[in-house]
């Protein structure tokens, strides 16, 4: 199947066929005013050009059919409100899943890429850090945390099990960044100090694009990730092969011990968990 | 402008009679409200060329990136901060994207729209000899020449210019180099310069009409410049505001705009306390910009009115319609600001709040144009050069209006917000809509400013190809913008989502390219028609406003006496008048 094209690009989410569905309502709907309008106009042109005996009225007549047309449009206006905007915003702000069933990720931007955060088999993130922020350690997990211990970290990567919601948790480490991912009709600005959840659930698998939206510097046309929906027994494996490995935890662990001896902490922001 | 008159200059010698002025007071230091507003035109026309130019040179990466220029003439032009032989660098990319919008905006369109027609304009529109305030008037100009200077000088500073896009939104523009306190500086400049001549405006529209000329006599252009000049004095002050505290957080570390523990290339970013938040710049900006768009849009309404009415030889249809949806377009104006930010995490009551008022707002425009297309019909339409602009605003400017509606409603946004579906509606609005307008004003004025006329089959090789190519250019922004094509992108073949519609960047590249050779006979026009156009007597288009009533090109003071209005501004085809028109100042039947 055909992804990208001229059009809208294929939807692979629950809820994009709403959005999908406004769009081409819309379109109809300003095709045909926008040709019955210059028909007219063509129209008029044509029968009111200057020529020799063609006289000009002073008086002018009033038009009933206008008034009709600006309470037509303002009719369907307000059906495209009440019927369609209104409800999928607040179905898609409002009406999020049921957190227990669904993947929570949270998903970090930066100049230029997108840090992905799953909290591992536990659920629960653990804490970070803008302190604990490096090269190695982009979403700066603070792994002195018991929570943190199995908490797995992407870069540009996004995975998501199909036919599953996800819950995802965005923000930025430095400015204003969007998260758009073209296929599932999702796209929000990532603000750094804010935290945005969004929810979406894939109905289909493949593989697909997370885009930056948002001018961010001038890598912001290459601000590119992968979003992939994996059938959920790919999923699981995918996202075991990205835990952290026994030795690794085995080292925090020790250091933990190690720093928890000494009086002062590193400051540290909780994140927010989800349960 | 301490100096209040001419003596104390040894230049200025010559004595009180206007007439021996010397050069400089007369033409560079003026305070007569023509000769600025020449300046303003004439500046404003320098700047939307140059800003053009941004473009042109921005489309060429877009439709071939990463390819080196063509043409290596072009390509010495710039040093290895900006292309490496020949190759465009992103980040001058994002420069030239920034500066286009903002010269396109604030030194080519509102100078053009509002500097340039409404001073030149106006004054003789309400039959007054001069604006309100002329010594202000001369500071508005020179204080927008020199932030107009500052923004051409930005490129120049090490980094380059601002690069953070026209709305420059922070943490991007307090962290990026010291071309962004250029722009902030030269805004400064800009905004205060719109300032004053919104004051003058209103001052001079109020006060001095001349007698007989009530509210509902006037023209409609210069109802369209009043509510103008109200929203470039409510809405400009909260961007200076914001202006000033985005100059302070970049310059002295305050955190305004920036929050708590920003984390910049892989370190936190030192030096700043932090408790800012970026949504408010976006507020503060969009309350401006919003209205703004207005500023841009109603001028050209103006223009278009006053061209219709003069070639369909017959009044407008609903010219008190036309005022009250006008006046209500400007309160509306400043209550639809968000629905620039539903994707900034806006819940469902605030973002239904902006939704609604952005319908509502939908319905003077609809009117509006409805009005003007009804204008035509039952008249005797004269398919001038100034008409043909005038017509093609209608169509396109609808185009411009219809594809708000999905971007206006925060659901079909989604999808759309922030691709090329943004860039092609708000250019149909602003250029095949108000800069059309503005070549229909240009064409239509020149007599009056000159004394001469414009070369009309040069006028129409202007505008037959100028209108096919602009379309060419933006037309094919709404199939990009389904696709999900994100704007402001240095290298759109990065993306599999934006490659099916990469051929249509190089028809829109093309299409650009000879819409800039399309402008070469209105240049060639414009310079010929100045000395040996065909000399124009004061009414060379038999139209009835005031204007028309002084010579052309009207002296000092411009009326050889004051005229006194006796009827509504579109007088064509009365049946008291025994010719077809009957201007407003005369008092026997014309």
């Amino acid at each position: 199947m055909q992804k990208y094209g001229w059009s809208l690009p294929i939807d692979v989410s629950t809820h994009g066929y709403q959005i999908d569905r406004l769009i081409w309502v819309i379109h109809w709907f300003m095709a045909v005013l926008f040709v019955g309008w210059f028909l007219f106009f063509l129209y008029t042109l044509f029968r009111f050009r200057a020529r020799a005996g063609h006289k000009p009225e002073h008086h002018e007549k009033h038009f009933k059919l206008p008034t009709y047309l600006e309470a037509g449009v303002a009719v369907f206006e307000v059906v495209l409100l009440v019927g369609f905007s209104f409800p999928i915003w607040a179905h898609i702000r409002n009406q999020f899943p049921d957190e227990k069933k669904a993947l929570h990720v949270r998903v970090v931007a930066e100049q230029f890429a997108w840090n992905v955060h799953y909290p591992g088999p536990d659920g629960v993130f653990g804490r970070t850090s803008p302190a604990l922020m490096n090269a190695s350690n982009p979403l700066g997990i603070d792994r002195t945390d018991p929570r943190a211990l199995d908490d797995i970290a992407t870069i540009n990567q996004l995975h998501i099990p199909v036919d599953t919601p996800v819950i995802a948790q965005l923000t930025s480490k430095d400015v204003i960044h969007s998260f758009f991912l073209p296929v599932m009709r999702v796209k929000q600005d990532t603000t750094p100090g804010q935290q945005i959840p969004v929810w979406f659930q894939a109905k289909q698998t493949g593989d697909f694009e997370i885009a930056c939206a948002q001018l961010c510097g001038l890598g912001h046309y290459r601000m590119r990730g992968f979003f992939v929906v994996d059938p959920k027994e790919t999923f699981t494996q995918w996202l075991a092969e990205q835990a952290p490995k026994p030795e690794e935890i085995a080292a925090w662990t020790a250091a933990a011990a190690a720093a928890a001896s000494k009086p002062v902490a590193a400051p540290a922001v909780a994140a927010p968990a989800s349960h | 402008m301490s100096q209040t008159n001419g003596h104390s200059h040894p230049h200025g010698a010559a004595g009180h009679d206007s007439h021996e002025l010397p050069f400089w007071r007369k033409y560079i230091f003026s305070v007569d409200h023509k000769v600025i507003g020449i300046q303003y035109a004439v500046t404003g026309l320098l700047f939307l060329f140059f800003g053009f130019c941004l473009m042109m040179l921005m489309r060429w990466q877009l439709a071939y990136p990463g390819q080196p220029l063509p043409v290596p003439f072009l390509a010495n032009l710039f040093n290895e901060t900006q292309m490496i032989s020949g190759i465009m660098l992103p980040e001058f990319y994002n420069q030239l994207g920034a500066m286009h919008g903002t010269i396109m905006i604030f030194l080519g369109v509102v100078p053009l729209a509002v500097g340039g027609f409404g001073n030149f304009v106006v004054p003789l529109q309400i039959g007054a000899p001069d604006m309100a305030f002329p010594k202000l008037n001369m500071m508005s100009y020179w204080l927008y020449f020199i932030g107009g200077i500052l923004m051409l000088a930005s490129f120049f500073v090490p980094g380059g210019t601002a690069q953070s896009g026209w709305t420059s939104y922070p943490p991007l523009s307090v962290i990026a180099s010291s071309g962004q306190t250029w722009w902030l500086v030269g805004m400064a400049f800009l905004i205060n310069s719109s300032l004053l001549g919104s004051i003058n405006f209103i001052t001079t529209i109020v006060q001095l009409r001349a007698p007989g000329l009530s509210f509902f006599r006037l023209p409609f252009f210069v109802w369209a410049q009043f509510v103008t000049s109200f929203l470039l004095l409510l809405a400009f002050p909260p961007l200076m505001g914001a202006a000033v505290l985005q100059l302070m957080d970049r310059l002295a570390h305050t955190s305004f705009f920036l929050p708590t523990g920003l984390v910049v290339n892989g370190a936190p970013i030192a030096g700043y306390s932090g408790g800012g938040n970026p949504l408010l710049w976006q507020h503060l900006f969009w309350f401006l910009a919003h209205p703004e768009v207005y500023v841009l849009i109603l001028p050209a309404m103006g223009i278009v009115a006053e061209v219709i009415a003069n070639n369909t030889r017959k009044p407008l249809y609903g010219y008190k319609a036309l005022i009250y949806s006008v006046v209500f377009l400007g309160f509306m104006s400043f209550i639809v600001w968000a629905h620039h930010m539903y994707l900034t995490g806006m819940g469902t009551g605030m973002s239904a709040f902006f939704q609604v008022t952005t319908m509502i707002i939908s319905i003077p425009s609809v009117i509006i144009l409805t009005t003007m297309i009804l204008s035509l019909w039952g008249g005797a339409i004269r398919f001038t050069v100034p008409m043909l602009f005038a017509l093609a605003f209608l169509p396109m400017f609808g185009i411009g209006g219809l594809t708000g509606l999905p971007l206006g409603l925060n659901a079909s946004d989604i999808h759309l917000h922030d691709t090329y579906y943004v860039i092609g509606h708000f250019h149909y609005v602003v250029a095949p809509g108000t800069i059309f307008a503005l070549f229909a004003g240009v064409y239509y004025w020149f007599p009056k400013a000159t004394g001469r006329q414009m070369v009309g089959w040069l006028g129409k090789l202007h505008f037959w190809p100028s209108l096919i190519f602009i379309n060419g250019v933006f037309m094919p922004m709404f199939i990009q913008g389904m696709a999900g094509v994100q704007r402001r992108l240095y290298d759109p073949m990065q993306y599999a989502h934006a490659q099916p519609t990469q051929v249509l960047n190089v028809v829109m590249s093309v299409s650009a390219w000879l819409l800039g050779l399309a402008q070469i006979p209105f240049i060639v026009n414009f310079f010929y028609s100045i000395f040996w156009g065909r000399k124009a007597d004061q009414n060379p288009w038999q139209a009835t406003t005031l204007e028309w009533t002084a010579p052309s090109p009207p002296p000092h003071g411009n009326f050889t006496s004051e005229p006194v209005v006796y009827r509504g501004p579109y007088e064509y085809a009365s049946p008291d008048s025994k010719s077809d028109f009957w201007p407003q100042a005369m008092k026997e039947k014309n």
